[in-house]
């Protein structure tokens, strides 16, 4: 039988925002799919969003969700993770809102392992303002505000997000939407603070200043571009040139989850007293 | 039984969060401020409470906001340059009427200013520091006992009209020490935010038809809900372009203007018979009240005026106070900003003079005294 995203949904509310050739929808699709999978009681979960298009997620599924201010959307979970360690607590986020204005708390949350699963939907644009450069656009791409090409370099989430501490790092893309279903279960399983990055498609505000003739071409692009993890891993080193890895890229299991190490010491104080 | 202590102003405000149930502080350390996180750093965990500190104060209060939505009373305390950036969130604890208390013990600026000393030249920036338009609760305790009992006030008013509550105190009475008694649980009234009776399925976060303040289910208790900082119906989703927008924002202005009686708090001192008036608050309100003595001992009919709530400010009582004395002082530790609010009430019914100081010292009676003999 057909998955019923209907269950999920909130009535009333969509059509969404997003624009016609937006990979999005497939991502939200696989997300329902694989927190139905988990059996978790929706009242058991908050999912959490800043300021842009993937931010918008959460006005339309079932859940308690919350709509924040543009990159606050990881403190804000935070607070909610450490009043009620015991709930989901989940954040949709662009790669804008992510790495940019929201960036310290990007890396804060990554060093203190709480337990919260983040999606970055990374089309390496800002959509909703109209195609202004983020802090992953490659090099050389265009966007309203690099009009002679993108002179800054981009940031590799993955890489960043190991590298201040977090414990489960992972790559996904809208096109690969089956193996998708299994990262993000896979991310909600893991017992600290879980990255996921998803690469996105904008053809409005991306693929059309950047050869991507239509949203179909952008998909393909995700195809040919990342490879799962094993098999990158075994390339030889001129095969990689502009190849990505996908798949779970890092996982630490003995890393301390922060409310659990903060309410150990609760239950300590609680005990001598 | 009530416990009697020798506190800091700082400490007091700590210990009035706990008596008024707060279990949850996020905050990032600033001077003059950091004694209210150390204090709640090491009583929190005591009794099961969070403690955060965050990697900014743009993120202590987005966790702030996060942990009273997941139904927790929540504290942040920050000075000068951290409440600026505190400002988007609480804009968006007020558009989204989630309770929290904000504590600024204000230095002085502008920018980095002076951490150490006092000031009050925030007062403005807690009426008008975020975007947008809201009504903004702010109380001005002046002594370490009062710091304690508006604590306990703030979190009361914010729970019970859904909003963020300022605490605004001067370095010099957050870190002055004085007794004080903190009374035995139950003696004074502590408050919780106004719960819905309706199922779940029936629930509306932002439904105003039965008053002004709708009643506020937190996450996790079987009533989901959307919370966003886009102006938004009944139902929390983003509405454009709609006169629900206009309406909903005067209704957020109503919820504490229709309230005044409950949340305008003052002391008049020896205001009866005045000719001169002082017009002063915290630090100020205190060495204005050795002023007003000075001054009686002198044969000089001088009274004062000290507003415990700032904002909304006590415009009804300026106003006929303005009309009974021949002049109100207004000492600031500012180069004039609640002055101007004096002045806007008093409508020249009679002349007001300000006293300002930004230089990091108090201002003294002795200066209070010389302008309330001035021209007599």
């Amino acid at each position: 039988m057909a998955f019923d995203y209907g269950r999920y949904i909130r009535p009333g509310k969509l059509p969404h925002i997003w624009c016609p050739g937006c990979s999005y929808g497939m991502v939200f699709k696989a997300l329902l799919r694989a927190v139905d999978s988990q059996k978790i009681d929706r009242n058991d979960i908050a999912l959490v969003s800043g300021i842009g298009c993937a931010s918008r997620l959460p006005g339309y599924v079932d859940f308690n969700t919350l709509h924040t201010t543009h990159g606050r959307a990881l403190a804000f979970a935070t607070g909610i993770k450490m009043a009620k360690p015991d709930k989901h607590v989940m954040v949709v986020s662009g790669d804008g809102d992510a790495t940019a204005i929201g960036g310290n708390h990007f890396i804060h949350a990554c060093r203190r392992n709480i337990d919260i699963t983040l999606l970055v939907f990374n089309n390496f644009i800002y959509g909703m303002t109209g195609g202004q450069y983020s802090p992953t656009t490659q090099t050389d791409r265009f966007a309203t505000t690099m009009p002679y090409g993108n002179v800054d370099s981009p940031f590799n989430i993955p890489e960043l997000a190991k590298g201040a501490g977090a414990s489960f790092v992972a790559r996904g893309t809208a096109y690969h939407a089956a193996a998708l279903d299994k990262l993000i279960i896979e991310a909600m399983r893991h017992k600290g603070f879980s990255v996921l990055e998803i690469i996105n498609a904008c053809p409005t505000t991306f693929g059309r200043r950047n050869k991507f003739r239509s949203p179909t071409d952008m998909l393909l692009w995700m195809k040919d571009t990342f490879v799962p993890e094993e098999a990158f891993r075994k390339l030889p080193p001129e095969k990689t040139e502009g190849k990505l890895p996908m798949g779970i890229l890092y996982r630490r299991e003995d890393a301390k989850e922060y409310c659990e190490t903060y309410y150990s010491l609760v239950e300590r104080l609680r005990k001598q007293t | 039984m009530s416990r009697v202590l020798l506190l800091q102003g700082n400490e007091a405000c700590a210990e009035g969060a706990l008596y008024a149930g707060c279990t949850f502080f996020a905050g990032y350390p600033i001077t003059p401020s950091t004694e209210v996180a150390e204090y709640l750093a090491k009583k929190l965990p005591q009794i099961g409470g969070a403690f955060l500190q965050m990697e900014d104060e743009i993120a202590a209060m987005a966790a702030v906001i996060g942990g009273s939505l997941a139904g927790r009373k929540a504290l942040t305390a920050t000075s000068g340059p951290g409440f600026s950036l505190k400002q988007e969130n609480l804009g968006f604890a007020m558009l989204t009427e989630i309770p929290c208390v904000v504590v600024n013990v204000m230095r002085g600026g502008p920018s980095t200013g002076v951490p150490t000393g006092p000031g009050q030249s925030d007062i403005m920036q807690c009426r008008w520091g975020t975007h947008g338009d809201h009504p903004v609760i702010c109380l001005t305790p002046a002594y370490v006992q009062e710091i304690f009992t508006e604590t306990v006030r703030a979190f009361n008013l914010s729970e019970k009209y859904r909003t963020p509550v300022i605490l605004a105190f001067d370095e010099i009475v957050g870190h002055m020490r004085e007794r004080i008694e903190i009374p035995e649980p139950g003696a004074l009234q502590v408050t919780g935010r106004p719960k819905p009776q309706c199922p779940p399925e029936e629930y509306l976060p932002y439904d105003d038809r039965k008053g002004d303040v709708p009643p506020m289910a937190n996450f996790f208790e079987g009533y989901r809900f959307h919370v966003t900082g886009l102006n938004h119906g009944p139902d929390g989703f983003p509405v454009n372009a709609s006169p629900r927008i206009h309406t909903d924002e005067q209704r957020l202005l109503r919820k504490v203007e229709s309230n005044r009686a409950e949340i305008v708090r003052y002391e008049e001192h020896r205001l009866e018979d005045a000719e001169v008036a002082v017009f002063a608050y915290g630090v100020c309100g205190r060495s204005a009240k050795t002023a007003v003595e000075t001054a009686r001992a002198e044969g000089i009919r001088a009274g004062l005026f000290r507003p415990l709530t700032i904002w909304p400010f006590p415009e009804a009582q300026v106003a006929s106070l303005s009309a009974r004395v021949k002049k109100i002082v207004v000492p600031e530790l500012s180069l004039g900003q609640i002055v101007h609010e004096v002045e806007r009430c008093a409508k020249g019914r009679c002349p007001v003079e300000g006293i300002f100081r930004v230089d990091g010292d108090p201002i003294t009676p002795a200066q209070i005294v010389d302008r309330i003999k001035e021209g007599r």
